[in-house]
């Protein structure tokens, strides 16, 4: 019987068709199976093909220049803002910067907003499952400004403790700084909620969702935070574009980032006066052909719709769940299916994360094995290191029994 | 399986003849690659001819880092300290016979980089072993 649905199946053989890399052999005979999508995901033709497109046939420097590709340039590289900040609920593209990812997007917060507006004492809330994006900035912050760092701590099914949370924020933080979705177990943090708690206690919100916008419906304003942060290279875009999204006000009252060209208004020998937002804070030729690339990456991925993305996910991750409970010895890290997002990370009794990561790759399985990026989480978990596979919007159910093929040989040579 | 999970490094690794520490010990020394939490330590003790009577490791990390341990505390027998310092990437690389792209070459070299330490008596390590 047909279910009714509002979430129309993706077609995930098209899809696969879309992205030349998905047909390769790792060796003869060994075809691709690609599970390494949270570090970063494979590329669809019609993005290369936007970015291949552009420099064939309007390539030249934007926001200058008089000529004919000039103006071109610059209508690709703006239309792709305001189609970006259309696909993460933004109304004012202005409220959109480039950036090269989204730890450049956390460092440019911390060293304009945070130096502006944080003092010796002032306290910033952080958790333990953050990637060491959004620790490291906030680390030399404190360092330079005696700033006070503390952390909701992650509960042992690898949520965050929220009455935890709300203690700390009767300590009046000024800045909470949170994942939206863990990179390493996976979770959905409540990031509305916690937005809005931590705005009544009188704090900004700062979401690193680079691994929640390319998996989730993403709706900035009706999330209600001052500043999202994400990078293309994770949601079909290219390498070297990311993006900080801040109100408007916000952006207008930082200071400038980097200083040079585009970022001025005018310039004397001695002094200069800064551009409007976004430009205020995109010194410098940016990283053009790459915005039209993301541009191209999020009318693919708005025209499949993100609640299919994510069903699709959601579905697939049920699935390789259910799949790794059965190989004794493994320990799946991180909480049940329905609160997290496209992974599964994971440690065997028998085998070191990185001889399970070899021993997967002979067969073409490709697999994250290390700490992530999130040593702290991984301290807590009392591992050094873990194995992750990770899924998007091409992954099958044949990849992921692939993938507990490939457990079973590891089972098998180690026992 | 393949080159890389040779017998012998898997042998080694589930059965391997000098795990264990030494009391009392000329040498020792302890290091890890906070990249994946290989940990080695490498007890060392002289006989009366200076030569290297007996050596044993400890630690914990994946198959090749603890296997080539192994194959490095079981070859030293015999060597003089200036032996153990001309040994090379290359010596360890011939013991487990088998290729390794660069993430891979930190844990195989772990087990040098801490021998050497310990018989330096100091951190000074050759860079590429580092």
């Amino acid at each position: 019987m047909p279910t009714l649905t509002t979430t129309p199946a993706l077609d995930v053989d098209r899809i696969r068709a879309e992205f030349p890399v998905l047909g390769r052999e790792t060796r003869p005979g060994v075809r691709l199976v690609y599970l390494d999508s949270a570090a970063t995901s494979q590329k669809p033709r019609r993005v290369i093909e936007a970015m291949t497109g552009f420099y064939e046939q309007h390539n030249a420097n934007i926001h200058r220049g008089i000529h004919r590709l000039a103006e071109e340039a610059t209508e690709a590289y703006e239309s792709a803002r305001r189609r970006i900040a259309a696909f993460v609920g933004v109304h004012d593209p202005a409220e959109i910067v480039f950036t090269r990812n989204a730890t450049e997007s956390i460092n440019l917060v911390a060293s304009t907003w945070g130096r502006a507006q944080l003092q010796r004492g002032d306290l910033i809330v952080l958790t333990e499952m953050e990637h060491h994006a959004n620790l490291v900035p906030w680390q030399m912050l404190a360092a330079e400004r005696g700033v006070t760092l503390a952390f909701i701590p992650v509960t042992d099914e690898g949520r965050l403790d929220l009455a935890a949370y709300r203690a700390l924020l009767d300590r009046r933080p000024r800045l909470v700084a949170f994942t939206a979705m863990s990179n390493v177990l996976g979770t959905i943090n409540p990031t509305a909620e916690m937005a809005a708690e931590a705005h009544a206690a009188g704090a900004r919100v700062l979401v690193d969702a680079a691994q929640s916008v390319p998996h989730l419906p993403t709706d900035a304003a009706a999330l209600g935070v001052d500043f999202l942060v994400f990078s293309g290279h994770k949601m079909c875009g290219p390498t070297g574009i990311g993006v900080l999204y801040a109100r408007r006000e916000l952006l207008e009252a930082m200071p400038p980032y980097q200083g040079g060209g585009d970022m001025i208004r005018r310039v004397t020998l001695q002094a200069f006066v800064p551009n409007d937002v976004p430009y205020k804070f995109e010194a410098g030729t940016p990283a053009i052909a790459e915005a039209i690339g993301l541009g191209a990456a999020v009318d693919f991925l708005g025209g499949l719709g993100m609640a299919a993305v994510h069903a699709h996910e959601a579905a697939i991750t049920e699935y390789a769940l259910e799949r790794l409970s059965e190989v004794p010895g493994l320990r799946v890290y991180g909480p049940p299916a329905a609160e997290r997002g496209g992974l599964a990370t994971f440690s065997m009794a028998e085998a070191h994360p990185h001889d399970v990561a070899q021993i997967l790759d002979h067969d073409g399985i490709a697999v994250r094995a290390g700490h992530h990026c999130a040593m702290p989480i991984h301290e807590k978990l009392g591992l050094p290191a873990t194995t992750r596979a990770s899924f998007y919007l091409y992954t099958t159910r044949d990849e992921i029994d692939r993938l507990i093929e490939g457990l079973y040989k590891v089972k098998h040579l180690f026992a | 399986m393949d080159d890389l999970y040779r017998e012998q490094i898997i042998d080694r690794y589930k059965h391997p003849r000098s795990r264990g520490t030494l009391d009392p010990h000329d040498y020792t020394y302890e290091d890890d690659n906070p990249l994946c939490g290989d940990r080695i330590r490498i007890d060392v003790r002289l006989g009366p001819d200076q030569r290297v009577s007996k050596a044993a490791f400890s630690g914990q990390g994946c198959a090749i880092s603890q296997a080539s341990a192994d194959l490095l505390t079981e070859a030293v027998v015999g060597k003089t300290l200036d032996e153990i310092k001309a040994m090379s990437k290359d010596d360890i690389l011939e013991m487990l016979g088998i290729e390794l792209g660069p993430v891979r070459l930190k844990c195989a070299l772990l087990s040098l980089k801490v021998l050497k330490a310990g018989v330096y008596g100091i951190d000074q390590v050759e860079p590429d072993l580092a």
